[in-house]
């Protein structure tokens, strides 16, 4: 288990103040101005050093990230926006960071926006965290009103962060379409080239990180880069929030290392899968956009971006849905589903019809109302989707149906087996159905 | 896609509080100056906060207070779901309904709010309520999760929920967060991390002197 000491978020679940405060107490704010007077290129340097990779899902190196903005401001401002439209379902882990130790997030918001030379940065949380966004608020007037950000602060970097929110649409999580939605229009993502960087909001250089990337800044260059690449495996370093729900006994966020065996992360923290592990049956482990791994998987993989992509699977966001042996996982798939027919923008054809589409087989596919010639159809349409969509969310529709597919496959064939005989259809297929 | 549309029947006209159009301006003043445009999702909200939906009218007065065309607020107005189209009822009831809720329960609690309310975005005759089916709410570790007037009432069950609506009926104040008593989004039973005091008594505030800084030559 992590040690306390090496936790960055001392109050994820609350039990302390969010104040200016408490948060000082902890360690917030402290050493900010040598990190400042230390110069943009030694910070970019630390967060290279410290391996630190965006926490928002893709798991792009945050170093080289920032890195990207232009060297020089010319006629265009530019801007840092940190992206606190959490909606990934599994995920809650920058709800947590917000509402209990925002001044971490703006103390990051401070920083990295000096080093990426942005004198103005946004941050745009999803519009139902309202108390989270109180939270940050409040969070923010207090860092105002002690010099802390603003104009002629203590740390001699003119800087002002404004909170904004969105309205319920889980597209504004990928970075282009956030910056629309900041502009004040329809969440529909960019096409890429040009990338933010170039030309990112109201047509400026701009860098968009996640929340999480972001608050962990300050501690990293607090406890030095070595610190935190020494937490984890190579290539995957540090601390993270894992947020575990579903059929766990004590569903939790917590934060703990790096590439930890998944199998310790539930039995440490979550007191285990609910009727022991052997009523396991398989976990989703990085949001609903990832493809689930089966129990016998789940035993010995360990939580990182490299060992789950192995996997044919990914870290995502660290949400972990755990499902026992009760689950209907055709079902749960399918609900999924739907939530991408609901969240697809409608810009892209193979994405706005693909996943009603994906969506209407999988609730058929449910109730065992289908042919099992439709389960390579539907891997087909899926493939077809996948990859042909201007943003990630076609990916991200596609990914849940074929990890179904692809280990569960003999259940949509029973489920459909057992539909149809006892309908009286014809002869069935599977053997488990058979021996019936 | 979720496809929305105005509701048939709309008011004559709609005016701002003072209240309403001073924080108005707060959000506007966020923005550059000739960027007012970013303002109108933050403007629209305030205006559902204020009638309990967005009407037609409500959406031209935006247009014209931000300089933009009716037709690209009306697309922000019906692109972003947390917008209500038509009336709701005085409690609101959101039930996320997304996978990781779904696993633990949501689809009962779905049931209750047909059993006490009716279908979706039905009003009930007395007008107190009405519910939806949402996406992920985000708090996935407390789910079931249920939004009630913004704030989440967590790790329900029937019971629970049935209480909730039972108190909200008589006129109670609900008091939001975990229906269980659990820490916000802690394990149940006892902390086994962030347990150490040296974290929390001014240890960590002491001066410190950064690792790795540059050569004082820079200097």
């Amino acid at each position: 288990m992590l040690a306390d000491k090496d936790r960055i978020f001392l109050n994820l679940y609350g039990r302390h103040g969010a104040d200016l405060e408490s948060a000082k107490k902890r360690g917030a704010w402290n050493g900010t101005r040598d990190m400042i007077g230390a110069g943009r290129d030694w910070i970019i340097q630390q967060l290279k050093d410290s391996g630190l990779r965006g926490r928002g899902g893709a798991g792009f190196p945050t170093g080289l990230k920032w890195s990207f903005m232009p060297k020089e401001v010319k006629d265009r401002p530019h801007y840092l926006v940190v992206n606190a439209d959490e909606s990934e379902p599994g995920t809650c882990k920058d709800r947590d960071i917000m509402r209990h130790d925002p001044h971490l997030l703006v103390e990051g918001c401070l920083i990295a926006s000096y080093a990426m030379q942005a004198h103005a940065c946004y941050v745009y949380i999803r519009g139902e965290y309202v108390r989270e966004r109180e939270a940050l608020e409040a969070a923010v007037k207090e860092a105002y009103a002690a010099k802390l950000i603003g104009k002629d602060n203590v740390h001699g970097w003119d800087f002002d962060l404004y909170v904004h929110h969105g309205a319920g649409a889980y597209i504004c999580g990928e970075e282009t379409a956030l910056l629309e939605s900041l502009e004040g229009k329809k969440g529909q993502p960019r096409l890429k080239p040009p990338f933010p960087a170039n030309a990112g909001l109201y047509g400026c250089p701009t860098t968009v990180n996640n929340v999480e990337s972001i608050a962990v800044a300050p501690t990293i260059l607090r406890r030095g880069a070595k610190w935190f690449a020494g937490i984890g495996r190579a290539n995957n370093t540090g601390t993270k929030v894992f947020c575990i729900s579903g059929h766990v006994n004590k569903p939790c966020n917590v934060e703990e290392a790096m590439s930890i065996p998944l199998r310790e992360l539930l039995e440490t923290h979550c007191g285990g899968v609910r009727g022991g592990w052997s009523n396991l049956k398989a976990v989703i482990p990085g949001g609903s956009s990832v493809p689930m791994i089966t129990a016998e998987q789940a035993e010995t993989v360990l939580m990182d971006f490299d060992a789950l992509r192995d996997l044919k699977s990914g870290l995502g966001t660290a949400a972990v849905i755990v499902m026992d042996q009760s689950t209907d996982l055709v079902r749960a798939i399918a609900r999924i589903a739907y939530f991408y027919k609901h969240e697809s923008c409608g810009q892209c054809t193979p994405c706005r019809e693909g996943t009603g589409w994906m969506w209407r087989v999988l609730e058929r596919m449910a109730r065992g109302e289908a042919e099992h010639s439709e389960i390579d159809l539907l891997l087909d349409v899926a493939g077809q989707v996948e990859g042909h969509t201007i943003c990630a969310l076609g990916d991200a529709a596609a990914w849940p149906v074929q990890g179904l597919i692809r280990h569960f496959r003999h259940e949509i064939e029973q489920r459909i087996d057992r539909y149809r005989s006892a309908k009286g259809l014809y002869a069935v297929r599977t053997p488990a159905v058979a021996a019936e | 896609m979720s496809v929305r549309r105005l509701a048939q029947t709309q008011p004559p006209s709609f005016a701002f509080t003072a209240e309403t159009l001073e924080t108005a301006k707060w959000w506007m003043s966020k923005y550059p100056p000739h960027r007012k445009a970013s303002a109108v999702i933050p403007i629209l909200w305030l205006i559902q906060k204020q009638e309990g939906w967005v009407s037609e009218p409500a959406i031209r007065t935006v247009a014209t207070m931000l300089e933009m065309p009716v037709i690209r607020v009306l697309e922000v107005a019906t692109f972003y779901t947390m917008f209500h189209l038509q009336p709701v009822g005085k409690h609101h009831l959101q039930v996320c309904g997304t996978t990781p809720c779904m696993l633990r329960g949501a689809e009962d609690l779905k049931a209750v709010c047909k059993k006490r309310i009716g279908e979706k975005f039905d009003v009930t005759a007395d007008g107190l309520f009405s519910w939806e089916e949402v996406e992920c709410l985000g708090a996935c570790v407390n789910a079931p999760v249920v939004a009630i007037h913004d704030y989440y009432h967590e790790d329900l069950d029937v019971g629970a929920l049935e209480r909730t609506i039972d108190a909200l009926a008589s006129g109670q104040h609900v008091r939001p967060g975990s229906a269980i008593g659990r820490q916000t989004s802690a394990p149940e039973g006892e902390a086994k991390t962030l347990t150490d005091p040296t974290l929390y008594d001014g240890t960590l505030a002491q001066p410190i002197k950064l690792p790795n800084l540059p050569e004082p030559a820079a200097s």
